[in-house]
């Protein structure tokens, strides 16, 4: 039978024990919440992973990993567009622009990234083929899965504090009015001013993730640290659609007179008991 | 007859149960159960749906308590018992600052359901490892606008101080309204 299911009975972190013990060998393919993996096994270690629809060339690779500069990249796409990653590889490596290591470091260091960034789903479906091979001209690698289940689970636990700490991203944010509490004073992070930059009473946490371009994991945590350090409060956001609580219904019943009194007399009530 | 309703929350061993029984005209209707996990054994039983106070105010109006289980796999139950609810106490064990997170967690979860008005009641203040209400606040980065009240659950004093707090906080919500 078919490896495929559903992430909120078996996790990440599970899949890829059973695919290590198993020593198993093809492709795992997670559709996740917004985004989806494919990630290419051999004999239960990781060879190759790729996210969705981004870039997954080499060039790209060593772009985003800081080996190659911007100038550099773009030449490559113009001038080795139709070459393969392995013929780009050893390009790169006969002309000295950079050794196997260097290549394979960046290579792995990406795949790596993309296994961690799967943890944090708690939605979504997967399946297992074991007949799909990574695609020809790839760059595989071979990744010893234990050392990624064990950061999986902390991070794992990390999502579940954070979690705990913020159980609702709808809700916005403020900054406190307690005197002494100055933004400025405080040593933030580019992307905690990115964050702080969208703090507002009528962003939701959500909205605020979406412009910074951050997951669920990533606006947790920097909002986590902004909590702890006094700077900002979680609101309700202005504008969200209204929940009935019993103010808002003697609002909307008009005979504020008759809510009053009722208050009053369980507060005369429970005086006397 | 009209019928009105309070919640009483809090994390798991707080005092919810004890805080209702007080001050309930009635033996409080409580669904408690032994406790199986070990992590959570520091007490015999736990409420496992809700437990039910009543106080008649008057022969038109009886006022409601309810209180929640304290244990996160419960939660499905917090909407549902806090629909239409006049306000709610979040109960927080002074003496167990491990609880503290947890504590925010709720509240900000019932935060969410609806703005209503509610009142902190740190518990087992009488006792000698109870946290300070002032650290407290820190802990639990409750802003100054937020009542933390000290409270012993079993006093029926204290529990009726608590819920007048609360009472206190609906009427003044109430005059600030405008039409």
């Amino acid at each position: 039978m078919a490896l495929k299911g559903n992430l909120r009975d078996f996790t990440i972190t599970q899949i890829l024990n059973l695919i290590n013990l198993a020593q198993k060998s093809g492709t795992l393919v997670v559709e996740g919440p917004n985004e989806a993996a494919k990630i290419y096994f051999r004999e239960g270690k990781l060879a190759y992973a790729q996210f969705g629809q981004d870039d997954n060339s080499l060039a790209a690779i060593l772009y985003r990993a800081n080996k190659i500069s911007s100038a550099q990249h773009r030449a490559i796409k113009t001038r080795a567009g139709q070459m393969s990653d392995k013929e780009l590889g050893l390009l790169l490596i006969n002309a000295n622009y950079m050794s196997q290591q260097d290549i394979l470091n960046s290579l792995q260091s990406h795949f790596i990234s993309v296994l961690n960034h799967m943890f944090t789903w708690v939605e979504g479906f997967f399946r297992f083929d074991t007949e799909a091979a990574p695609p020809d001209g790839k760059i595989t690698v071979r990744i010893s899965l234990e050392n990624i289940i064990m950061e999986g689970s902390r991070r794992l636990r990390e999502w579940e504090q954070l979690q705990d700490e913020i159980p609702s991203l709808d809700m916005a944010l403020k900054f406190v009015d307690r005197p002494g509490a100055n933004l400025r004073s405080v040593n933030l992070s580019v992307e905690e001013w990115r964050v702080a930059s969208f703090i507002n009473p009528k962003n939701t946490m959500r909205q605020i993730a979406r412009a910074t371009k951050m997951n669920d994991l990533e606006i947790r945590r920097i909002v986590y640290g902004m909590l702890q350090a006094g700077l900002v409060e979680i609101v309700r956001p202005e504008g969200a659609p209204p929940i009935k609580s019993f103010t808002q219904r003697v609002v909307e019943e008009g005979n504020k007179e008759e809510h009053t009194s009722l208050i009053k007399r369980i507060i005369s009530r429970i005086r006397s008991i | 007859m009209q019928t009105v309703k309070m919640v009483v929350t809090g994390p798991f061993n707080a005092g919810k149960t004890e805080f209702i029984r007080s001050v309930s005209e009635i033996d409080v209707v409580s669904t408690e159960r032994k406790i199986s996990s070990d992590a959570e054994r520091v007490k015999e039983t736990t409420t496992v749906a809700m437990d039910f106070g009543r106080i008649t105010v008057d022969q038109d109006l009886v006022l409601y308590l309810f209180g929640t289980p304290g244990q996160k796999r419960f939660d499905f139950m917090w909407e549902i018992l806090s629909e239409g609810m006049l306000g709610f106490v979040v109960m927080i064990d002074s003496t167990r600052p491990e609880t503290f997170r947890e504590a925010r967690r709720i509240l900000e979860t019932f935060r969410a359901y609806a703005a209503t008005p509610y009142v902190v009641a740190a518990n087992k203040q009488d006792l000698n490892d109870a946290w300070e209400i002032d650290d407290m606040r820190i802990a639990l980065r409750l802003s100054p606008k937020v009542k933390l009240l000290p409270c012993v659950a079993a006093d029926k004093e204290s529990v009726k101080t608590i819920l007048l707090e609360l009472l206190y906080s609906i009427l003044a919500e109430m005059d600030a309204l405008e039409y």
